[in-house]
């Protein structure tokens, strides 16, 4: 017997030129609950994809119970005993507990279902974890903390010896929370393996045997919570030197341009205000699911709005779809642009003049393609996207140059206000430094921008003033000299039990 | 080796061309009178109706809809436009006004379906489904299930579906005006770009401040109206407005715009191709009845045809996305 259940050794993963995991080893003993900590995007769901078998790695190896294993697909990976819950749970709402905790196995030999049998089983499966739930009743009508614990049952009706949890408790109340933690401690018991992944240093302390961080696809260390403070894993999971990547700029900031007041939109949104002003970049921080992107899907109609008043330039605006926004003069950059930002089968000219095509290139409903051609080459030109043409289609750039492109789309517009999510996500270097250039000139033309970004040191290095949100809440505004990242990060985690929930 | 590849590709990419010529030379092989004028005319004229209703169901399908009432419009239409000219129908009416009423009456359901679809977020297979069934009844119920005889006002109608003009057929002339108007739509107009476009990535159409909804409900009506046109051209042509006419019209014209080229989940297919796309299936069902093939065994070959045109182009986006990854 071996003394790790998981052993993963010099783990490496890129995408696209971009490394996502260099060098990582990681390992977990039977019966433990091993903590995996870092920032949005620093490799923790890339290294479990990877043990799950989602993804395949590029090089290193692992070894489950000492031996050495492949794990091609997610397949492979529940047949080895691994088991991964993610944050959406992959339940099948309309079927009963019993049938989705036994859906990969219903059957007997000859394709015929006994469902006496299936729910006895069921039943005791949910009591050995110390559960009440009627394997009959139907999955859709539980609570998501009761939804959690099916998952659970069915990665252990699977033989699961280690179970992966994704964010567990981003959906439970502090009372389910604890309901969780009962359930996770009685696993520990019979010898599975836990990786917990978590924002919520709290919840780790009280829970974790052992905290692993990552950070920038590197593991950074390894440590008890006995041995260290919350403050000693955030500066572990953070703290590295600004790099040199962010243009000064030095644009004189105006007046308040744009203003939300107690902008609401169910939990996702709440009672939301902020302002920025003529020549100001505005940062909105956060983690994942801290309601960000709904923020400003909201504020740009295209997500209905509960309440909140919306003016520009002192003029109330009525916005209810995105088309009232971009008459206002407001510009979004969403966060996936291949999804949502452009049209990957149509050339760049099509896609750069979307926004604009009626007001500034059509004449009696005809499109004025060499005005349009015109445009396009100056727009190519200053912002220096690399196609080959105008007629050149978005899906054959470069990663950099689609997002230039959806750039270029709100430069042809007269807007005021452009909202930019996660504007250099999956970028490489040299474009991001272009793309933060850009957003200079922007704010030199006196636009007031908004950037919401998960990356720590592009949000310090170019925002002039950070909203912090968690929640759907604004944790906190900073100043730029209250700029660093543990400011962000206090205010971005939940370091006291989330009773505000 | 690599001329080779290069030949394949260019037929790949332009194999709608590449079908339609190649059962052009078949047929002229296959029968003698194939090419000529009276076949060739026939031939035209009763690919108008489905012209002009093919012409409609791209601009739908471009959007990632689908539009199952215009046969059904267009047997309502060729019952309204001889019904309005009898003396006793509800509202007595001369040539043109029926003409004109029963355009309105096409647009409006076609509007129906646009509401439903672009408003209400109905799937658009649903949507003209219910569409299809009511438009078929009111023509039923309008006729009461008896073809109406064009009275002496509609002899004008009548003279149309007949006479030619600089040597062509009228109705014949009424499609390509047709496809000409689509053509121009797809390619010049502001309207075309964006029906591509949404029909691409409506989530980034949207996001670019566009109302996609107007764009919607515009190709349900347009599509509406198209299926009039094709409702009128039947009923000029046999001098009888029919209930029962144009039955699975919708299919045959989803049909000849996927053999041009277009995808069902949208954003892709010319007005040229689907044109192509209507000659082909008139083509195979001409000759078939030139050689006398019984009309079952056509329905199997058509759709064994259809079949290997589809395939032809899965090879071909297939060969694309090798390209670009």
């Amino acid at each position: 017997m071996s003394e790790y259940r998981v052993e993963m050794t010099g783990i490496g993963k890129s995408f696209g030129g971009v490394n996502a995991l260099k060098d990582v080893s990681f390992r977990v003993r039977p019966g433990r609950i091993h903590a995996l900590v870092g920032e949005n995007g620093a490799g923790k769901s890339t290294l479990m994809k990877i043990l799950s078998g989602a993804y395949s790695k590029d090089a290193g190896w692992i070894k489950i119970d000492g031996k050495e294993v492949s794990i091609p697909n997610p397949h492979t990976g529940r047949k080895l005993g691994i088991a991964i819950i993610y944050q959406e749970f992959a339940l099948a709402p309309d079927l009963t507990v019993a049938e989705n905790i036994y859906l990969d196995h219903l059957g007997s030999k000859k394709g015929f279902i006994n469902r006496s049998r299936l729910y006895r089983d069921a039943d005791e499966l949910i009591n050995s974890i110390g559960f009440e739930i009627n394997p009959r009743s139907t999955v859709g009508d539980l609570t998501v903390a009761y939804q959690q614990v099916v998952e659970i049952t069915k990665a252990l009706s699977e033989k699961a010896k280690i179970l992966i949890l994704d964010e567990p408790t981003s959906v439970l109340a502090p009372r389910e929370t604890e309901r969780l933690f009962e359930v996770l401690r009685r696993l520990k018991q019979q010898d599975v393996s836990i990786i917990y992944i978590s924002h919520r240093l709290d919840e780790i302390f009280r829970i974790a045997d052992v905290i692993t961080v990552i950070k920038d696809g590197v593991v950074t260390g390894s440590v008890g919570p006995a041995e260290v403070s919350t403050d000693d894993v955030i500066s572990m999971m953070i703290g590295r030197k600004l790099a040199a990547m962010f243009p000064k700029r030095d644009c004189a900031i105006g007046d308040e341009l744009f203003c939300v007041e107690n902008l609401t939109k169910g939990k996702e949104v709440r009672n939301f205000s902020f302002s920025v002003r003529a020549g100001q970049v505005l940062g909105i921080a956060g983690l994942v699911g801290a309601g960000r992107t709904e923020t400003m899907r909201a504020i740009f109609g295209a997500d209905p709005k509960d309440t909140g008043t919306i003016t520009l330039d002192g003029r109330p605006l009525k916005i209810n779809s995105p088309t009232d926004a971009v008459k206002a003069g407001i510009g979004f950059v969403p966060e996936d642009r291949k999804e949502q930002g452009t049209i990957l089968s149509m050339s760049v000219r099509k896609n750069v003049t979307m926004p604009s095509l009626s007001e500034r290139f059509s004449g009696f409903g005809f499109i004025k393609q060499a005005a349009e051609k015109k445009n396009t080459k100056k727009l190519i030109e200053k912002l220096a996207i690399k196609t080959s043409s105008t007629e050149t289609d978005v899906a054959d750039l470069s990663g950099g140059n689609q997002q230039k492109v959806v750039l270029a789309k709100w430069l042809g517009t007269d807007c005021r206000v452009i909202i930019l999510d996660e504007p250099t996500r999956g970028v490489d270097v040299g474009a991001k430094v272009e793309i933060y250039n850009l957003i200079n000139e922007l704010a030199a033309d006196g636009l007031a921008i908004i950037v919401i970004s998960s990356e720590m040191t592009e949000i310090i290095g170019i925002c002039d003033r950070v909203l912090v949100m968690r929640a759907g809440c604004v944790q906190g505004v900073l100043e730029k000299d209250e700029l660093t990242e543990e400011n962000i990060m206090n205010l971005a985690i939940v370091k006291q039990p989330a009773y505000a929930l | 080796m690599n001329k080779i590849a290069k030949a394949v590709n260019l037929l790949l990419k332009y194999n709608t061309i590449v079908i339609f010529v190649a059962l052009l030379i078949a047929s002229s092989f296959a029968s003698d009178v194939f090419f000529s004028q009276r076949n060739i005319f026939n031939l035209l004229r009763q690919m108008a109706g489905i012209g002009a209703v093919s012409m409609g169901m791209l601009l739908v399908i471009l959007t990632a809809g689908i539009d199952l009432s215009v046969g059904s419009i267009s047997a309502l239409a060729s019952v309204l436009v001889a019904y309005f000219l009898l003396p006793d129908s509800v509202v007595p009416m001369p040539l043109f006004a029926s003409v004109i009423c029963t355009i309105i009456i096409g647009v409006l359901l076609g509007s129906s379906s646009g509401f439903l679809v672009a408003n209400r977020r109905i799937a658009p297979f649903v949507a003209t489904l219910a569409l299809m069934t009511i438009a078929r009844g009111l023509a039923f119920i309008i006729s009461k299930g008896r073809p109406i005889l064009l009275t002496e006002a509609g002899e004008p109608l009548k003279n149309f579906g007949s006479d030619y003009w600089l040597g062509i057929p009228q109705p014949v002339f009424v499609m390509f005006l047709i496809f000409v108007i689509v053509f121009v739509l797809l390619r010049y107009t502001v309207f075309g770009r964006l029906v591509i476009a949404i029909g691409s990535n409506e989530t980034a159409v949207r996001l670019s401040g566009i109302r996609v909804a107007v764009y919607k409900f515009g190709v349900y009506c347009i599509s509406g109206g198209f299926a009039v046109v094709a409702g009128i051209i039947s009923t000029a042509r046999t001098g009888v407005g029919s209930a029962v006419v144009n039955p699975g019209m919708e299919l045959d014209a989803i049909a000849a715009v996927v053999i041009g080229g277009a995808s069902l989940s949208g954003g892709k297919g010319t007005a040229l191709n689907t044109l192509l796309g209507v000659f082909i299936l008139g083509m195979i069902g001409n000759i078939m009845n030139l050689k006398n093939v019984p009309g079952y065994s056509q329905q199997v070959i058509k759709g064994l045809i259809i079949i290997f045109a589809v395939l032809l182009q899965g090879i071909r986006s297939r060969s694309e996305a090798a390209k670009t990854s």
